[in-house]
């Protein structure tokens, strides 16, 4: 049992992690219908990006609490700003030349956009893995006190401080969505591009703004990765990112509690399996649930069915 | 990074006077050169590296500058120069096009000009260069000729089906492991192993075709990544049968039917009364792959005109109307999926046996994405696009190979930037298969494409 909630914890961590990059396929793929293979390199971008912000500003576990958490804030949000840049740049560069061509054009520039921020970052920031300290360490246990021999199940802050973060961003940007003007022209050009233009959308800047939104939440997933695993690398984004896309595909593409809800099952799904099986074979289980759920499933858990227009 | 925009030309700016536009021009370069500076400021600008103690941290403020520096010029000049200018670039660009699309008019004349100048190649290479000179050329020109292969061989699925297959590395890599292990543990010949690899390779390409008949376009792409994925994993993870990370080594050559290249007595030397050089297994690892590959193109082509290519090319330009006329779209994409599965496996087992050491890192992604880059950067379907393509990139791998970090990194650029520039490839003719009264090449953009 013990161990069972302890996989429970890890999974949900590990799931709102997959469900923050998860939102960024969803979204374009929902607005502009292709996938954004770069997605999970602008995740690991990011998380380079709150890599060296740390270093610069010499945040170090030692220092007090709430000091720590300020500092750790101010971090995300400059992560966050600049990865959008970054997501914003991709886009430009690489998918609004080719909006309106044939699909298979968005989809090779977004492998090579792939491959080239993967060696990009792997130039400018070398090829070794990057250890960081644990910042925030400590936690709750249960029971306080085990038995000799007694499983004891470990919730740390910073699983708290992820699934919180996680949680409250998802509300936010559910609101933004539902209720702002950025929100409703994003949707109208979700259902009709071109009707949504004709009536005063600008269709451009509306695509820009899901990018830079998307990454802006990479952004978060790749700071989170970096605190909670404490070690990223250049390759991290290609695993990351096909299960976020398996995630956003099983929860339903183009929705967005989908998303979440897709990323979380994942999570579990993979924090079992290594739990209970083998963790050679997670990447297997993630990605057979992926094939699985498209054959089976192909709407996912909470999309609408396409309907196919001769 | 330049802000290369390619959006049509908007009307104000023509019609404005000439130092507007000079203004807007400086200050796009501005604007250009902050988001290059903000996009460096942290990536470029700092390093982070191991140190004793944790890790610690480089500036390089010069880099943000010189990186801002360039894209303000790079935005300047194509602000002056480019499309949005009256200077027509396109038209500079374009005496490079023509040459593609002449090369696809003359194509009756050039591919067999290519098709001669490949056979006598490494003769040519030989007699300038002499033996050991020659190595190195003959093996680039095995490893461009593997390339086309299997560019060829995902023609059949991408380019004539239409299914987008980014997967493709994984029947190249069943290839490779069939032959190894029926080598190493029966002791089967090469030229046993070779059907047989590629009989292996296409059963799993029917083998994952049959669950993903009802996906299409990305979906299909998702699922095959996947699919190369898990074999890879499996490759690597399943210890005992495929030896994990180490791989297999020792698998045997090739033989010519029977006679081994080695020294001595037997030997192909001997018997053809040659002095022994080991340049005779490289000459002969070229005819094969050479061949290999010939017979890769000539059977897609003739499959063209069959009905089964032309319920493909039905299949690839619009699924309903296929089902509508009756065609059983269910055995057209498995054929597909088994033929181009097949000659993925053929590319395998040669590369097994040209390696003589296989291990689960030749079968990345990177490969899959190699492979479709060529074929939709040839031009999705063109059979002479690929070789071009494959001659550019492979060729320009090896070329660049002292600057080796950097060219994955050119190669993932040179990819967006090709593609920008010309979406249909740079073979952008089509030959129907079908003519009324008179063959005449089309464009591309009539074409459809991996929409499934």
């Amino acid at each position: 049992m013990e161990y069972f909630l302890q996989q429970l914890i890890n999974g949900i961590t590990l799931g709102s992690i997959y469900g923050l990059i998860a939102i960024g396929y969803t979204m374009v793929y929902g607005i502009i219908g292709m996938i954004n293979f770069a997605h999970g390199d602008i995740f690991m971008v990011g998380s380079f990006i709150a890599l060296a912000l740390i270093l610069m500003l010499g945040v170090a576990a030692s220092a007090p609490m709430a000091i720590l958490l300020v500092a750790l804030l101010g971090v995300l949000a400059l992560s966050m700003a600049l990865t959008a840049v970054w997501g914003w740049a991709v886009e430009r560069l690489a998918y609004r030349p080719l909006r309106g061509s044939f699909r298979l054009a968005p989809l090779i520039t977004a492998i090579g956009m792939s491959l080239a921020l993967q060696n990009f970052v792997q130039i400018a920031q070398g090829a070794r893995n990057k250890p960081l300290e644990p910042l925030i360490s400590g936690g709750f246990s249960f029971p306080a006190n085990p038995a000799p021999g007694q499983f004891s199940v470990q919730l740390s802050y910073m699983q708290i401080g992820i699934v919180v973060t996680t949680v409250a961003l998802m509300v936010g940007f559910s609101l933004l969505i539902s209720r702002t003007a950025l929100g409703r022209a994003q949707r109208a050009c979700e259902q009709d591009r071109k009707m949504a233009s004709l009536l005063g959308v600008d269709v451009d800047k509306t695509i820009s703004v899901t990018f830079v939104t998307g990454a802006a939440l990479a952004a978060v997933a790749g700071m989170f990765f970096l605190l909670y695993y404490g070690v990223i690398d250049f390759f991290i984004g290609f695993v990351a990112g096909v299960k976020a896309f398996t995630a956003a595909v099983l929860g339903g593409i183009g929705s967005l509690p989908g998303a979440m809800l897709g990323g979380l099952l994942i999570g579990l799904i993979e924090a079992f399996w290594s739990g209970y099986f083998s963790s050679d074979y997670k990447d297997v289980a993630a990605f057979s649930i992926l094939v699985i759920v498209l054959i089976f499933m192909p709407s996912g858990l909470l999309g609408r069915p396409e309907i196919e227009k001769v | 990074m330049a802000d290369t925009t390619t959006a049509p030309a908007p009307s104000a700016v023509e019609a404005a006077p000439a130092p507007s536009h000079t203004s807007i021009v400086i200050r796009e370069a501005v604007i250009a050169a902050v988001i290059a500076a903000a996009l460096a400021s942290i990536l470029l600008g700092a390093r982070t590296d191991i140190a004793p103690g944790g890790l610690s941290l480089e500036y390089r403020p010069w880099n943000i500058v010189i990186a801002a520096v360039v894209v303000f010029f790079g935005k300047l000049a194509l602000g002056f120069l480019g499309p949005r200018s009256g200077v027509d670039l396109g038209g500079a660009f374009s005496g490079l096009a023509p040459s593609g699309d002449a090369l696809s008019h003359a194509g009756t004349y050039v591919q067999p000009a290519l098709l001669v100048l490949a056979v006598v190649g490494p003769f040519l290479l030989l007699s300038t260069y002499g033996g050991s000179g020659a190595r190195q050329y003959i093996e680039l020109a095995i490893l461009i000729l593997t390339y086309i292969m299997l560019g060829w061989g995902l023609n059949i699925v991408v380019g004539l089906a239409g299914l987008l297959d980014l997967g493709y590395v994984a029947f190249y890599a069943v290839g490779a492991y069939s032959y190894a292990l029926m080598a190493l543990h029966f002791g089967l010949s090469f030229w046993v192993c070779l059907p047989l690899a590629g009989l292996i390779a296409a059963l799993w390409g029917v083998m994952l075709g049959f669950p993903v008949l009802r996906l299409r376009g990305d979906y299909l792409a998702i699922v095959t990544l996947a699919f190369g994925e898990i074999i890879r994993v499996v490759l690597l993870n399943w210890y005992e049968f495929t030896g994990g990370p180490d791989g297999l080594s020792r698998i045997p050559r090739p033989s010519f039917f029977g006679i081994e290249f080695s020294r001595g007595d037997g030997g192909f030397a001997d018997v053809f009364g040659l002095a022994y050089s080991p340049i005779h297994r490289i000459i002969f690892l070229y005819f094969l792959i050479l061949s290999l590959a010939l017979l890769t193109y000539f059977i897609s082509i003739r499959l063209r005109r069959l009905p089964i290519g032309r319920a493909w090319e039905a299949l690839r330009e619009d699924e309903i109307a296929c089902r509508a006329l009756g065609i059983n779209t269910t055995t057209t994409k498995l054929t597909a999926f088994a033929l181009g599965a097949m000659f993925g496996g053929f590319a395998g087992s040669f590369f097994a046996t040209k390696q003589g050491f296989i291990s689960p890192e030749s079968f990345t992604f990177i490969e899959s994405a190699v492979i479709l880059a060529i074929v939709v950067l040839g031009g999705l379907g063109s059979q002479l696009g690929v070789v071009i393509a494959a001659t550019l990139f492979i060729g320009g791998f090896e070329f660049f190979r002292e600057f080796e970090q950097y060219r994955m990194l050119v190669f993932g650029l040179s990819m967006v930037f090709i593609m920008v520039w010309k979406p249909r490839g740079l073979i952008s003719r089509r030959e129907p298969s079908v003519f009324l009264k008179k063959r005449k090449a089309i464009s591309g953009d009539l074409v459809g494409e991996g929409a499934g």
